[in-house]
């Protein structure tokens, strides 16, 4: 890459949630176009070019059509980063891929159901394409998303954590969710987010996905002090976890 | 007239989700005028079924980004009223101003990001960063007072953390509390100054009425954004119970999210409808901003959206003042960290119904005796907004076709589109014009 990276920012089957946390960087906004080009993205900018060496990508794949949009996006990039549970892990959206797809169909739009094509299960965008680098969680934490920007614009991997939510959580030292008689899969969550949902009162939720081994590298401790398995809880809790848990299975 | 007209906007830029508009013309007469749908649907109210009562906030909250408060809120009241939980005076309170700063942020941004570049004639909010640094700068400031609003009210700016079933896990301190007040205080200026550098735009919009149905909550007291009942300017007042009966969802082939209609063919909801049913109850200054830009009822043209939601946040900013007031004046009650509300769980059916910044939204859930979901449905704001921007584009296309350029045409109609700030993902996900 010469001069500034262009990027692009795609979404699919999403909330376009991820993609409000960069207008949500406020004033830093003019920081990022000042290192990278924005080239397209649709939800802000009229323009559009296929000329990009970055692409951002929110939201799940879900049918043929977005499938397709993904593997152009893939030949016309040179990196791909995943951003947002959807795309990264399958999200909320994979809640229904543990569903009769036919009943799911025929809940919300009857007898017409067949009008509007969808796979059965939604998918991460890793299922599809090659996929270089993942910004989780629902919605993205905006330093992290800065700090992957700026690493790619440095020709650095971005340093993503590998532990689970329960290290953050000590550390701020929230009541555990457990210790509340609260269920809460942070023992088995990637890290990353500063636990910011405990700290406002409530359960690490899952958004961010499972660490890469959540057998071996659960948070022990909280497990052994309240006699669960990482599975138990990966099987009790499930979220956001539906697409992960299948892919593990293929494993 | 020999006129050959071919617009073809396959994804619409700068609204939220993926639509197409498709319209061809031919000797002046029009073959095709569309307005189309196409986002992957995503199953919400399937989804849910099966889950508990206390994720189905958190679940419903990921339909969209932008309002993903007024999702959870709307989501609660119906779980709430399902089980007869009641919430404090003081928590009613605070769900106002976390509503609030919702809507502001919401607003601002589709104002100044999105709908402003059509006015200053760029493609983007970027180039305003050289052309109107200083007016920019205004918006930006705006924008991040509203979000750090909702992240002291909600714990997070997007997809909420503290509003639960029967209230808060967390409050906001007194402190926290007089310093938002002050920067709303101080916020007053540089709102006044945004609306007069749009007032300087104003006549861009174009002079385009049709007369239709507005429907929105509606309140004797305030202006309804959190509580009210149903209100339709064609047909009075109704229970937010038969909000069947005012909806009337159907579905089209051409779009993924399903149409609605009352009185007439189509209606309309979001800012200019609550505006023009519950004029009376804006704030003071919310009034003398609508009264520069000479909006007052009935305004039958949907590009003033754009104001009205400027007006809005005016009154958005002068209602939270007067909350924060009042919840100051009352004194804070305090509560244990970690707060869960004493919840007796039961079987019930309950309907939400909330003003979110683009209309009025309803979950509507039923839950059995464990609590657990068993049907759930959801009328979303842009849904109920389709079948109004198929009938505009429909009388304002003939309108054009005599003396305006194939351009122009294209611009209307993308700029049509904008106003209503359309969120096409919270139903399903997309916006492209097409003039084949």
């Amino acid at each position: 890459m010469s001069g500034k990276p262009k990027a692009a920012f795609f979404d699919l089957a999403g909330c376009e949630g991820d993609q409000l946390q960069i207008a949500n960087l406020e004033e830093k906004v003019l920081d990022l176009i000042n290192i990278v080009e924005v080239v397209s993205f649709r939800e802000i900018m009229k323009e559009h070019s296929d000329d990009y060496d970055i692409a951002f990508i929110e939201g799940s794949v879900t049918n043929d059509h977005l499938a397709e949009r993904l593997e152009e996006i893939r030949e016309n990039a040179s990196i791909v980063v995943g951003l947002g549970s959807c795309a990264t892990i399958g999200g909320i959206n994979s809640i229904r891929n543990s569903q009769d797809h036919e009943e799911v169909k025929h809940r919300v739009y009857g007898d017409q159901a067949d009008l509007f094509p969808s796979w059965d299960k939604a998918k991460a965008i890793e299922d599809v394409i090659k996929v270089d680098y993942h910004v989780h969680g629902c919605p993205i934490d905006r330093d992290e998303f800065i700090h992957v920007v700026e690493s790619l614009v440095l020709g650095k991997d971005p340093e993503i954590p590998n532990y689970p939510v329960c290290v953050e959580c000590k550390l701020n030292e929230n009541i555990c969710a457990f210790e509340r008689d609260e269920f809460c899969v942070g023992p088995v969550t990637r890290a990353g987010c500063d636990s910011c949902c405990v700290n406002e009162g409530t359960i690490c939720w899952g958004c961010r996905g499972l660490i890469d081994n959540p057998n071996d590298d659960a948070h022990s401790d909280v497990l052994e002090e309240y006699g669960l398995s990482a599975e138990e809880v990966m099987k009790k809790f499930n979220l956001y976890f539906g697409w992960q848990q299948e892919a593990r299975k293929d494993e | 007239m020999s006129k050959e007209v071919n617009v073809d906007v396959e994804y619409l830029t700068r609204v939220e989700g993926h639509g197409n508009i498709v319209v061809n013309a031919k000797d002046g007469k029009i073959e095709k005028c569309e307005w189309q749908v196409v986002e992957a649907p995503r199953f919400f109210e399937s989804m849910v079924v099966g889950r508990s009562w206390k994720e189905l906030h958190h679940i419903t909250s990921r339909i969209c980004g932008i309002c993903s408060i007024g999702h959870s809120l709307t989501s609660l009241k119906a779980t709430e009223e399902a089980m007869g939980i009641e919430i404090s005076q003081q928590d009613e309170m605070l769900r106002k101003l976390a509503l609030h700063g919702e809507n502001m942020q919401s607003h601002i941004l589709h104002v100044g990001y999105l709908a402003l570049p059509d006015l200053a004639g760029v493609g983007s909010v970027i180039p305003l960063a050289s052309s109107h640094p200083d007016e920019l700068k205004t918006v930006i400031g705006l924008h991040r007072l509203a979000n750090d609003m909702s992240k002291l009210l909600c714990g997070r700016t997007t997809h909420p953390q503290r509003l639960i079933p029967g209230g808060f896990s967390k409050l906001p301190t007194i402190e926290e509390l007089e310093t938002l007040k002050g920067r709303l205080a101080d916020s007053v200026e540089d709102l006044k100054a945004v609306a007069s550098f749009v007032k300087g735009l104003a006549s861009r919009f174009p002079d385009f009425e049709r007369e239709t149905e507005f429907f929105s909550l509606g309140h004797d007291k305030e202006y309804p954004l959190y509580d009210g009942k149903l209100k339709s300017s064609d047909t009075g007042t109704a229970l937010v119970e038969d909000y069947l009966s005012m909806t009337n969802e159907y579905i089209v082939p051409q779009s993924t999210a399903k149409y609605t209609k009352n009185n007439r063919e189509a209606y309309m909801v979001g800012a200019l409808a609550r505006l023009n049913n519950n004029y009376d109850n804006l704030s003071p200054m919310a009034k003398e901003v609508a009264e520069s830009f000479g909006l007052e009822p009935v305004c039958h043209n949907p590009y003033m959206n754009n104001v009205a939601q400027i007006v809005e946040v005016v009154h958005n900013v002068e209602d939270s003042i007067r909350l924060i007031d009042l919840v100051l004046d009352m004194g804070l009650e305090e509560q244990s960290p970690y707060h869960q509300p004493d919840i007796d769980v039961r079987a019930g059916r309950g309907i939400g119904a909330i003003e979110v910044p683009r209309g009025i939204l309803f979950h509507d859930y039923t839950y059995d005796d464990d609590g657990i979901c068993t049907e759930a449905n959801a009328i979303i704001p842009t849904n109920q907004n389709h079948g109004n921007i198929q009938y505009d584009m429909e009388s304002l296309v003939p309108q054009m076709l005599a003396d305006k350029t194939e351009k122009e045409i294209e611009l209307a109609l993308e700029m049509l589109v904008r106003a209503y700030d359309p969120c096409i993902s919270c139903s399903t996900h997309y916006v492209d014009v097409k003039f084949v």
